[in-house]
């Protein structure tokens, strides 16, 4: 199995073991100490992880977090990284986003929409990572739009959303469509269905193309 | 090359910092801690993260805090206020189009043309006539100008008063129908037969008193389902679009929720319409 970055352990749980990271609990999960629990059920990126998937991520690594919505998964990435930027679209979830930015100073909480980069660039600088998760139809556009973000050797880290693409399609064909727009921009290096913790949900590792 | 969020900017002034990270832009990022150090924005990396972190933490705040303030009447002021200032801008274009033909024998129209008599590339003169001409077409711009900050403004706000709503009909759309309702709750209220031709009223009235054909479509018209179908099948789509409109409206009125069913319905209802009766 793949490492975890420094800073994520695989933790017990009175019985469970989990991924965990260290910091302010957030939404309710299960603490331990200092320890609490990275739910792969509720964190697409935190089940990428507990698959294995190569993703890269590293202690201290400067992040770009699209769709963020409530701080969720951000949460735990502010825990063992660097600056992080979490940028989200809708002003109810980012009022829970706040208060996960209130815990953390390295925590950048951004009201704006992704497919608008030229709104946040002014204030994002270059980073490591970008952890894309926006269920809107259009996502390998997004992913396009913030390819600018990154330098060579950074990665792109996506959960796509079959259904927010085409609901009556079949998820295979429109993952298929994602990636080949991938491709224009980002060399796809992994991808994996995230059941059974996501349904319809496809992970995706791609670093982006000179 | 463009300026980071900072530029320019006095380190203690907190409102002014969370003013620039909302409404400022560049094209591409820097590395902006590096450069905030080089201006001496902050001392070092570290104290730049600690300003980043209050003045991003505030202009959320500010933001979200807007947004939950944002009532339907709200908009329904901003979405006739944007339809004067386009509605003015254009009216005083054509004076402005029609004085600077008189003058520099260039036919031009439109807010576009006394965008290029503001900037003084079309008609050079310093005289006094040249002078008001141009002083009423720097009027016409900033008018028009102020029309787009208003409609960004509802662009912002629509979703956070009418999710459903405005995730159907496009944040715009949905301020007209709230608007031309006189707010959510009146439009929520209505029939989707009322919706499908409000701002249609003219027509409708013409057709009440005998004689006119019935209106297919009203303000929703303006909406890709309506317009981009084809005529024959316009009166249909009209009437799909409005139906699903309505309940949206009601959902925003009554319960808040998104739905996003709402809209998978729609457009398969849109696509069977299209679909029947071959291609014409």
């Amino acid at each position: 199995m793949t490492a975890l970055p420094d800073g994520v352990a695989r933790h017990d749980f009175d019985g469970t073991t989990s991924i965990a990271t260290r910091g302010h609990p957030e939404y309710g999960e299960a603490t331990d100490g200092e320890w609490r629990r990275w739910d792969p059920n509720r964190s697409k990126l935190g089940a990428m992880l507990a698959l294995g998937m190569d993703t890269g991520l590293e202690n201290g690594q400067k992040t770009l977090y699209l769709g963020a919505a409530a701080g969720t998964t951000v949460s735990h990435v502010a825990d063992f990284g660097g600056p992080t930027y979490a940028v989200e679209f809708a002003p109810r979830p980012a009022r829970d986003l706040l208060d996960v930015a209130d815990h953390r100073e390295n925590l950048f909480p951004l009201l704006k929409d992704a497919r608008k980069p030229e709104t946040y660039a002014h204030v994002v600088e270059p980073v490591d990572v970008v952890v894309q998760d926006v269920a809107t139809r259009g996502q390998a556009r997004v992913a396009a739009l913030n390819r600018r973000f990154l330098d060579g050797d950074g990665r792109l880290l996506a959960a796509v959303k079959a259904r927010s693409e085409d609901v009556t399609a079949d998820p295979e064909a429109v993952f298929a469509d994602v990636v080949a727009e991938l491709e224009e921009h980002y060399e796809v290096l992994e991808t994996e269905p995230l059941d059974p913790y996501h349904d319809d949900h496809l992970g995706v590792v791609a670093r982006p193309l000179e | 090359m463009t300026d980071g969020w900072f530029a320019g900017l006095d380190p203690d002034d907190e409102a002014a910092a969370a003013e620039r990270i909302a409404s400022g832009r560049a094209e591409s990022p820097d590395d902006w801690p590096a450069r905030a150090v080089d201006a001496g924005f902050a001392e070092d990396t570290e104290s730049y993260y600690e300003r980043l972190h209050a003045a991003t933490t505030a202009a959320t705040e500010a933001a979200v805090t807007e947004r939950e303030r944002a009532d339907d009447q709200q908009l329904v002021h901003a979405v006739r206020a944007m339809a004067d200032c386009e509605r003015t801008a254009n009216e005083l274009a054509e004076r402005v189009a029609e004085w600077g033909g008189s003058r520099y024998g260039e036919a031009g129209s439109g807010v576009g043309y006394a965008r290029r008599i503001a900037e003084g590339d079309v008609g050079e003169g310093d005289e006094g006539g040249d002078r008001a001409l141009r002083s009423l077409a720097e009027r016409v711009v900033a008018v028009a100008e102020e029309a787009d900050e208003l409609r960004a403004y509802i662009e912002r706000t629509a979703p956070a008063v009418a999710p459903n709503l405005s995730a159907l009909a496009g944040p715009v759309l949905a301020a007209r129908l709230v608007s031309l309702a006189g707010g959510l709750e009146s439009l929520a209220k209505k029939p989707s037969g009322t919706l499908q031709v409000l701002g249609a009223e003219d027509a409708l009235f013409a057709h009440l008193r005998g004689g006119a054909p019935s209106p297919k479509h009203g303000i929703i018209f303006t909406h890709e389902y309506v317009s981009g179908t084809r005529r024959g099948e316009r009166g249909s789509a009209a009437r799909a679009l409005a139906g699903k409109l309505s309940i949206a409206a009601r959902i925003d009125h009554y319960s808040g929720d998104r739905r996003p069913d709402l809209e998978r319905d729609l457009d398969e209802r849109i696509e069977r319409i299209r679909s029947r009766g071959g291609d014409q």
